[in-house]
């Protein structure tokens, strides 16, 4: 199975490690990623304000090159993106005005009207391939590993982008007891960590990181599988400066779902990307023996 | 005095068998007129018998109202059907044709003196209704002790035997289940009759009152709020404080028994939600919030009881003073919504906040008690199709006119009657069931009507 | 201080604009709360999200212009996922920010972060805040 694929800046600089993942281990589930040509960068955020149509423009282009390409379906697998390329595709399907306006300032595009669909690769793993297949391609089942599913907010708000339940998501869940390993519910699953407050204050991050990792870690949870390049970050700098001196805070390894999926299906770890991970993240899968 | 397919019959068809439908048998009956009352649970009382005590005189609901229950069973003008629902309804005001399915209980009430042998042996336990979940029943049952009729049904959805039967009959695969019978065994006067079979009762009645109460919206509606054994809804927590309760109204949560310390009661789950519940205002729950707070003070005296609330609606009589009396007692009422509602550990983490100190708050609660919103009585919807009634878009009955004709339906002859046309407290609901009662004795005094056909 | 309102204020041109931006009814929300319950950023704010929308109910300006808390406001959109009357505050965050941003005003200055903060920093961080928080 072929699937057009915008990966989005970030996997290809800071978060190589999610893409590598990805890519090694669709391709042992016989799916290639096709990354669309000539993408742009999608924005991050999608603008909130009503008056803003400039900002549309960046995600729209790239959604108009997919169709352009023949095709009717685009996956991401940065968290950030999805919900940006999935709010504005939805402008174009449903606000003619909007649209007009927007269209208006594309001319090395073709017309577009939200015809293709926006989806994350959780959507895709849950509804085009399925767990059964999943489960059937595992060699080193993740036994033993208790694994803290966190979703952030992207994925998940507004409604309308949801790619599951706003407040009782299971797929990340789901994902990991197809790979075998032990799912962790903890309630801070679908809790902000500050996104991009960490550019001027990473004190409220810091604070997030300790009540998200604190809340997984007293649930029981010895890792935790992450979705978004941005979460990545934050949680990782903060358990770096809070794990600093006798504060006794340990954190918890910090995992791409991909990443997982790979270690799962027994590919060559070095696939994996781990250089880019924590330096407690390395130590942990040596521990787990999921890398040697 | 005739109508024009010559018959006019001053008989009365009450649906439903809690307070408004009791108060509206009662005074047709004392009117002079027949009435049957038809209860599609096992007893009358509807929800006010699962209350430990009633707002605002914190009156016990079952002491106050059981002599209302009796009278119902001992009128000679009632004819009192429980565990029987109406299938169908066909004719117009003076001249309905009721069809009414009579459940087979199993058990022969005219043999059966009560005695309780066969429900106090019977082996299997299932979730009790009337314990809204904190307890079980067997499945040879009395809902309550002070039940009217006060002798038991067998629930054949969860009686051993007639799984036995089933099995046998439908010639099933696998282990065969016990072939139980021991309430048969038992029962001294051989009341238990496993042959007794569902039945039709067709009745001729001139006015119908519509008197099927409501039910809770279920706590899965708000997701952000825990599905958890101690987050409880209202009727839950009742039954908790109530003497007559599982823990004989030690307040004990769910999970494991330990007396809770801290208990947050959250109001407006559901309600004024267009978003993700209903927008109205279910009208009662800032009473019996403020009740159960202070009922739990009483029991718990060491205890903190948390209100989170937006407004405060007490607009009965002596309910604002009830509700001064419960914030001097030492109930916290903190004004604003909780956002979230989560286990961790063996606490509950609720997130909310105080807008009059503007701040955000957190408590970890040992129990949640949710104000849940209040909706008509489950499955009456299509009770209401069938029967041609008027609904509005939340399954409440539609009144003819909202400020003159509050208790006649779109159907001439059929009157509705306490929290089947709107949330409502007691005094409104006994009230509007006296009220029904007179709409249907003047229907009578009245004594003829042209067919109309049903709209 | 007592605050002075008047059909003025709550009307004014700033009102307006943030409903316009917003595309938010304002009247909708009845300060239940629920959104400064549920707010990650909540404990760094200096007013609390709903009281936010309460200034700008009330058309004052010059108060909200005192405080930080828009400016702390994580676009998380937990706000608006529970909102009970549908009103989404993120949007009327947006709006708030966008009318200070679009007088060449920015919150964080690029210029005076400390380089290796910002090399550290990945792209998806510096470019959303930046979006977000400069002009």
């Amino acid at each position: 199975m072929d699937l057009a694929y915008y990966p989005g800046c970030t996997l290809k600089t800071r978060a190589r490690n999610f893409e590598q993942s990805a890519l090694a281990a669709l391709a042992a589930l016989g799916v290639n990623l096709v990354e669309m040509p000539r993408w742009n960068c999608c924005g991050t955020v999608y603008s909130l304000a009503e008056d803003d149509l400039v900002h549309h423009i960046a995600p729209v282009r790239n959604l108009a090159l997919v169709k352009q390409a023949g095709q009717g379906k685009v996956v991401t697998l940065c968290a950030f993106c999805y919900n940006t390329l999935h709010r504005a595709n939805l402008v174009m399907r449903d606000s003619p005005e909007k649209r007009t306006a927007i269209t208006s300032f594309m001319d090395d595009v073709p017309a577009y009207a939200g015809e293709v669909q926006v989806a994350h690769l959780l959507q895709v793993l849950r509804d085009d391939i399925g767990w059964d297949k999943i489960t059937a391609r595992v060699r080193k089942p993740l036994k033993d590993v208790k694994i803290a599913a966190y979703y952030g907010c992207t994925l998940l708000r507004p409604q309308s982008a949801a790619i599951d339940s706003v407040e009782r998501p299971t797929v990340l869940q789901d994902l990991v007891r197809a790979l075998g390993g032990t799912a962790v519910d903890f309630p801070f699953a679908t809790e902000c960590c500050g996104a991009f407050q960490v550019v001027n204050n990473r004190d409220i991050v810091n604070e997030r990181a300790k009540m998200i990792i604190g809340s997984a870690v007293r649930n029981g949870a010895g890792a935790l599988a992450v979705s978004c390049p941005l979460c990545e970050y934050n949680l990782r700098q903060a358990q770096a400066t809070l794990g600093q001196g006798n504060s006794g805070f340990t954190g918890l390894p910090l995992v791409y779902f991909t990443q997982l999926m790979a270690l799962a299906f027994g590919l060559d770890p070095a696939t994996c990307g781990f250089d880019q991970n924590s330096p407690q993240t390395q130590t942990w899968l040596r521990q787990q023996g999921l890398v040697s | 005095m005739n109508s024009a397919n010559g018959s006019f019959t001053k008989r009365a068809l009450v649906i439903g068998g809690g307070i408004a439908g009791i108060q509206a048998a009662l005074d047709i009956a004392d009117g002079g007129y027949e009435v049957i009352l038809v209860e599609r649970s096992p007893s009358i009382g509807g929800h006010m018998v699962q209350y430990a005590e009633v707002f605002p005189t914190l009156d016990c609901p079952q002491c106050i109202l059981t002599p209302k229950m009796v009278e119902i069973s001992q009128h000679p003008n009632v004819r009192l059907m429980t565990y029987a629902e109406v299938q169908a309804v066909s004719g117009s005001a003076g001249n309905f044709e009721v069809r009414i399915l009579q459940k087979a209980r199993r058990v022969d009430h005219a043999k059966c003196n009560g005695c309780g042998t066969c429900w106090q042996k019977c082996p299997q336990k299932v979730q009790s209704e009337y314990n809204a979940g904190m307890a079980t029943r067997t499945a040879v049952y009395v809902p309550f002790p002070q039940a009217v009729p006060a002798k038991p049904v067998i629930d054949c959805d969860n009686c051993r035997y007639i799984h036995y039967q089933r099995f046998v009959a439908e010639k099933r695969p696998g282990k065969k289940p016990m072939e139980c019978r021991i309430c048969e065994k038992l029962c001294p006067v051989g009341a238990i009759d496993w042959e007794e079979k569902d039945r039709i009762v067709t009745e001729r009645v001139g006015a119908i009152v519509l008197a099927t109460g409501f039910d809770l919206m279920p706590i899965e509606r708000i997701p952000e709020y825990a599905a958890d054994p101690d987050v409880v809804n209202g009727i839950q927590f009742e039954r908790l404080l109530s003497p007559g309760g599982p823990t004989a109204g030690v307040v004990k949560r769910p999970s494991d028994g330990r007396i809770p310390k801290e208990v947050v009661f959250i109001s407006c789950c559901g309600s004024r939600d267009p978003e993700h519940g209903v927008p109205y205002c279910s009208r009662v729950c800032c009473m019996y919030l403020a009740k159960q707070a202070l009922l739990y003070k009483h029991a718990v005296p060491d205890g903190q009881a948390y209100v989170f609330y937006i407004d405060t609606r007490s607009t009965g009589k002596g309910y604002e003073e009830f509700m001064q009396r419960v914030v001097t007692e030492g109930v916290l009422y903190l004004r604003g919504k909780v956002s979230k509602v989560s286990r961790d550990g063996d606490r509950l983490v609720v997130s909310g906040a105080d807008t009059l100190s503007g701040k955000q708050v957190e408590i970890a609660a040992d129990m949640v008690v949710l104000g849940m919103a209040i909706q008509p009585a489950n499955g009456i919807k299509a009770l209401l199709t069938r029967l041609g009634v008027a609904a509005d878009d939340y399954g409440f009955v539609t009144e003819s006119h909202h400020k003159f004709q509050p208790l006649e339906t779109s159907v001439d002859g059929v009157y509705v009657a306490g929290a089947a046309q709107g949330p409502r407290d007691i005094p409104d609901s006994v009230a509007q069931g006296s009220g029904a009662a007179g709409k249907v004795l003047v229907l009578f005094s009245q004594g003829s009507r042209e067919a109309v056909a049903a709209k | 201080m007592r605050i002075e309102l008047s059909s003025r204020k709550l009307r004014s041109e700033f009102v307006r604009k943030v409903v316009e931006i917003s595309g938010q009814d304002l009247m909708l929300c009845y300060q239940c709360g629920k959104c400064s319950a549920g707010c990650p950023m909540g404990s760094a704010m200096d007013i609390l999200p709903n009281q936010v929308l309460r200034l700008v109910q009330l058309g004052l300006e010059e108060d909200l212009a005192q405080t930080k808390t828009v400016w702390l406001c994580a676009s998380c959109l937990t706000c608006t996922a529970r909102c009970p009357k549908g009103v989404d505050l993120s949007r009327v965050m947006e709006a708030i920010r966008v009318l200070t941003l679009r007088k060449n005003r920015n919150y964080v200055e690029p210029s005076r972060m400390p380089p290796d903060a910002i090399a550290d920093l990945p792209q998806i961080a510096l470019v959303s805040g930046f979006r977000k928080l400069t002009s």
